[in-house]
């Protein structure tokens, strides 16, 4: 089953309408920028605020399990023990402790997902599935909640990276309504070194994906250092064009460092310091090359 | 050219926006004079009639350069004329209201010397408040004190009125004519109530006398005026001002021009016969006026822009009349100049068709234009709203100064029908001064006071004792501890909150008798249906549909109080309610652990979580079902209204720290709306959580939304603020207002007050300067939370 960090209501940056989203745990990526470091293991984590912290120990106290321990006055947490009750996360004196990642099954999430319903159905919204990366995470229990969504009549968005086995696609299709689809950086070298994987696989299964019906929108997170260039830009355009892709939108998202502050929290380092957004008017500039391209509904935002 | 106001317009609104608010003693000193010489002589109605004629006769008329619709209640803008019969201010206070820094009324000494040495000898001990807190009961005076409520006749007069239709199709001689006809019908015989008619519809009738010596004299000002007038453009103005005069007030209005203009002389006859609550708003004024406009726009003599600006006339007179000034408590629920003179537009029309017209349209470019926090304007959406009007509404509010709020035109109608309405009254009606619901034109339905929620559940942990005050206000039914389960703390709330209730009733039932004895609105009365069919003053149950209301403050707070406990204590476990109170008792110092527990690992109402809303919904039933449907004095039902006005700030400061982790004194949560910072899942839970609440079988509910503005920017944002307000009216919300400005904006207001006094925002109910606010306020508004969404 796997495990769900966020689920964000009033979702209005991820699909079309109003939208609740749901962020699954584990990527099989590691972009340098990424903003939700909290989604990229599979496997859940307790996520701590050192600033906050007081050392008091009220975790380890109240741990039933006893998987935290103070060490050298800071709590570590041993995964194997932790079941994940969140009675350390309740308990904490100075709020600095953080569950993430939480079952839900397939009932549970159905019900939680139901309730905007009436604000999907005013505004063509619907759910948005993010992560992470849900094609990567367990397929039969998001086929299960694709079922569920489309028995309530509820439509479905994946937000996809592309990085997993094309049966995957095939399974869910059926019950997707439309598919926001990364596609971060031509250059298979220049992916690798920024993504961790090379690029091959991401865009043979884009082409499928829309030979076989898919509905599409193209989403480039824009980062000035690595993919913020014409040259990246045109790549993108031609493969469009020679595959002939069938793109319903084009969203050019500009890099933001919001979620530098989680690296720490989740015991990490941020290796994105040095990358920026490309100014205003080199946003401008992009979309306007895709809108020459035919590419008219392009947008510069999700 | 771009679209704006012309220079008329600018000139008048200057003049509004910058007039220091100034005490305006002439009314005081002729009533003072005048029943120190009558009283006596005539019967009490009579006298209210004779004295507002003879204030009309002698008043300092006041017609401006440029102005278009004439008229103000004192001898110029901004100047407010106090009521002494109602509430005689002591010589502190004359020093008081002036000196104090916010919601100010300059005092001149000469104004001193008049109240300490005319008013003040006459009225001591003859006013309606020594009237009415000589008869309320100890164990009221001892709540009233400790802000257990508020009563809202302390120092104003019922009102809470909304004008209907015959506001702007009859003329005064034709209601001097039906008073005519009720007088002859009067059964002397029969009738023990032959006399008393009888002297209400001479009053009235002299009333009505009065409106038309106003018009009378403004008339020969206007024509006096124009003969000395040297710019011919202006001459011509004022000759046709004095040409409207020859029609209106004593006849009904011909055209577009005079319908606008005998509704102002209805509103300031209202206001200045008593100080009413609510002002006397003009109802559904796109509806009414779209006769007018369309036979002008015909007859040629009107088009779209004279149209408008003669609406932006109108809606600098409303800036002109600041409420009359408050003190003490009054002030306290009610901090604000505005009078609550409400623009109601849309909606459906009597017969259920779609309200929405071309003057509908003219009124929100008016609006967007004037940008005045008085009228407070509001817009009524209804199924049959067309998407364009409602978002055109959206575009306007998202400028962020808080208007226009957003109303529910099929829940309003479904609580007037609830309420004993007809189908077709109820289409007339809609909401007025904050966000209560009411028959235009047919109904008095008088707000009585705020209930202190969250402070009754807080005598309830006490024993019945309220540590900040240090009385024993409620009854002796155990302390916190003694409760070994939810339902016998659930069962001791009951029972204080019905203690409470009581009270406060029985303190309403005198008032609402004293005023039915010896304070008549005559013409009030005049302009409200059946009053005059009924030979019965307003304040006497004349109308034809009489309701009272207890408005209910602080639900956010105390559903999270009970959720807090109701989780922590009875269900996890994780402290016992002696651990609690004693955290409450330090103000959660040093009882980190308790504080995160309950301020952030609770369940909350405003997020969709059914734990905390099922709490809201029992609190909200209670509530209700202990007022709802008790009769009132004068013949009429109680109901609730869930609104706070400012008085959130007030209730929260006389209350400790309580039970969800809100630290004494910090204000109570608003209207609906979630405690400060409690709800987390965005506004969609909020409106879902809201909406678990039966607005229908309220007569008024209040949501405050705040937004940062990149959450309704472009064609995309309209679309989503309009899906917000459609889905939670299509689950009966009553209403919903935004305050669409970033939080950074805020902190740099409070910071630099001066450059930032333009900045408007919606406190609730009404829209401020956020200059005008005090500190408490502002940092509410600040920390409301704030919905950004990346």
């Amino acid at each position: 089953m796997p495990l769900v960090t966020n689920i964000q209501k009033f979702s209005i940056h991820d699909g079309d309408g109003v939208r609740t989203t749901v962020f699954f745990k584990g990527c099989p990526l590691k972009c340098v920028w990424c903003h939700n470091p909290e989604t990229q293991r599979f496997y859940a984590e307790m996520m701590l605020d050192e600033d906050k912290c007081v050392h008091c120990g009220m975790c380890e106290q109240v741990c039933p399990e006893g998987a935290v321990s103070m060490v050298e006055g800071r709590p570590e947490l041993d995964q194997n023990k932790c079941i994940h009750c969140g009675k350390c996360e309740k308990f904490c004196t100075a709020v600095c402790r953080e569950n993430v990642g939480k079952k839900y099954t397939v009932k549970e999430l159905t019900k939680e997902l139901v309730k905007d319903r009436m604000f999907y159905e005013d505004s063509g919204g619907g759910v948005t599935f993010s992560g992470g990366e849900v094609m990567a995470v367990d397929m039969d229990f998001i086929l299960a909640m694709a079922k569920s969504l489309d028995r309530e009549d509820i439509t479905l968005t994946i937000d996809t990276c592309g990085y997993t086995d094309y049966e995957n696609f095939v399974k869910i299709l059926p019950y997707v309504n439309t598919f926001l689809y990364d596609v971060k950086v031509m250059d298979p070298e220049l992916h690798k070194k920024y993504i961790g994987v090379d690029n091959k696989l991401i865009l043979e299964n884009l082409k499928r994906l829309s030979d076989d019906g898919g509905r599409i929108y193209i989403r480039i997170p824009t980062v000035k250092e690595v993919n913020g260039n014409d040259a990246n830009m045109q790549a993108t355009i031609d493969f469009l064009n020679e595959n002939r892709i069938r793109v319903a939108q084009v969203n050019l998202l500009p890099y933001h460092d919001t979620g530098s502050g989680k690296y720490r929290r989740i015991g990490k380092e941020y290796e994105g310091t040095e990358l920026h957004a490309p100014d205003k008017d080199e946003m401008e500039h992009f979309k306007q090359m895709f809108i020459d391209a035919g590419y008219t509904n392009t947008k510069i935002g999700g | 050219m771009a679209r704006g106001m012309n220079e008329r317009i600018q000139k008048l609104r200057d003049i509004s926006v910058n007039t220091p608010v100034h005490i305006d003693m002439e009314r005081a000193l002729i009533e003072t004079k005048f029943y120190e010489e009558n009283d006596g002589k005539y019967s009490i109605p009579v006298m209210r009639g004779m004295f507002l004629k003879k204030y009309f006769s002698e008043k300092t008329l006041y017609l401006g350069d440029g102005e278009l619709i004439i008229g103000e209640k004192g001898c110029d803008p901004q100047a407010s004329p106090t009521f002494p019969e109602l509430c005689c201010h002591s010589e502190k206070d004359m020093v008081v209201m002036s000196e104090r820094k916010l919601v100010s009324f300059h005092t001149t000494e000469e104004d001193r010397k008049i109240q300490e040495f005319e008013v003040i000898p006459y009225w001591q001990g003859r006013t309606m408040r020594d009237k009415i807190l000589s008869e309320m009961t100890p164990e009221w005076h001892e709540c009233y004190a400790a802000g257990m409520f508020t009563e809202f006749m302390e120092q104003r007069g019922p009102g809470h009125t909304c004008g209907g239709e015959q506001i702007f199709t009859t003329g005064y001689m034709d209601y001097k004519e039906e008073i005519k006809k009720a007088l002859e019908a009067i059964d002397y015989m029969n009738d023990p109530d032959a006399i008393a008619k009888q002297e209400e519809l001479k009053g009235m009738d002299i009333a009505c006398d009065a409106v038309i010596i106003l018009g009378e004299r403004y008339h020969e000002l206007a024509l006096e005026m124009a003969e000395k007038e040297k710019d011919p453009k202006r001459r011509a103005e004022l000759k046709q001002i004095a040409a409207n005069l020859e029609v209106v007030p004593k006849y009904a209005p011909k055209t577009y021009w005079q319908a606008i203009q005998q509704y102002w002389f209805t509103h300031l006859a209202v206001t200045t016969e008593l100080n009413p609550w609510d002002a006397l708003s003009p109802g559904r004024m796109d509806q009414h006026l779209i006769k007018f406009y369309e036979a002008d726009t015909e007859a040629g003599i009107l088009d779209d822009e004279k149209a408008l600006e003669l609406l932006e006339c109108l809606w600098v007179k409303f800036y002109n009349q600041p409420a009359p000034v408050k003190v003490g408590i009054t002030l306290k629920e009610s901090a604000t100049y505005t009078d609550f003179a409400n623009i109601n537009t849309g909606g459906v029309t009597p017969d259920g068709k779609d309200g929405v017209n071309p003057v509908s349209y003219l009124i929100l470019d008016c609006m967007d234009e004037m940008k005045l926090v008085q009228p407070n304007s509001n817009v009524t959406i209804s199924k049959k709203t067309p998407a364009k009007f409602l978002k055109r509404a959206c575009e306007i509010s998202r400028k962020g100064w808080g208007q226009p709020a957003f109303y529910n035109t099929e829940a309003q109608i479904m609580e007037l029908i609830n309420a004993g309405k007809s189908l077709e009254d109820a289409r007339r009606g809609g909401s007025s001064g904050c966000v209560e619901t009411g028959a235009w034109g047919s109904e008095a339905y008088i707000l009585t006071g705020y209930m202190n929620i969250p402070k009754i559940f807080q005598l309830t942990l006490y024993n019945g004792f309220d540590p900040i005050s240090g009385k024993q206000l409620g009854l002796p039914l155990g302390y916190a501890r003694n409760f070994k389960t939810y339902d016998e703390l659930w069962n001791a709330f009951k029972k204080q909150l019905e203690y409470i209730i009581d009270i406060k009733i029985r303190g309403n039932n005198v008032i609402e008798k004293l005023y039915a004895e010896y304070m008549p609105a005559p013409i009030l009365s005049v302009v409200t249906n059946d009053c005059i069919k009924n030979g019965k003053d307003y304040n006497a149950g004349g109308s034809r549909y009489n309701t009272r209301y207890i408005q209910g403050v602080g639900i956010g707070t105390i559903t999270d109080c009970l959720a807090a406990i109701k989780y922590n204590v009875y269900d996890e476990k994780n402290f016992t309610m002696e651990e609690l109170i004693e955290a409450m008792d330090n103000d959660f110092e040093g009882y980190d652990t308790i504080y995160n527990l309950v301020h952030d690992h609770s369940p909350k109402y405003g997020n969709d979580d059914d734990y905390a809303d099922s709490i809201m919904q029992d609190v909200f039933a209670l509530y209700r079902d202990t007022i709802t449907g008790r009769p009132t004095m004068t013949g009429g039902k109680y109901g609730v209204d869930m609104l706070p006005t400012t008085c959130h700030v007030y209730f929260g400061d006389v209350i400790g720290a309580t039970a969800n982790g809100r630290k004494a004194h910090k204000p109570v949560s608003e209207g609906i709306s979630p405690e400060k910072s409690a709800d987390t899942h965005g506004p969609t839970a909020v409106i879902k959580s809201c909406a678990k609440m039966d607005h229908l079988s309220t007569a008024g509910t209040l949501l405050n939304q705040k937004f940062t503005p990149d959450v309704v920017a472009g064609e995309e944002g309209l679309n989503n603020m309009a899906t917000l307000i459609r889905s939670y009216f299509a689950m009966d919300g009553h209403h919903i207002q935004f305050n669409v400005i970033d939080k950074q904006t805020l902190i740099e207001a409070q910071k630099h007050p001066d450059e930032y006094k333009d900045l408007i925002v919606r406190v609730a109910g009404y829209s401020d300067f956020f200059r005008n606010l005090d500190k408490p306020l502002q940092d509410e508004i600040i920390n409301r939370t704030e919905q950004s969404f990346c």
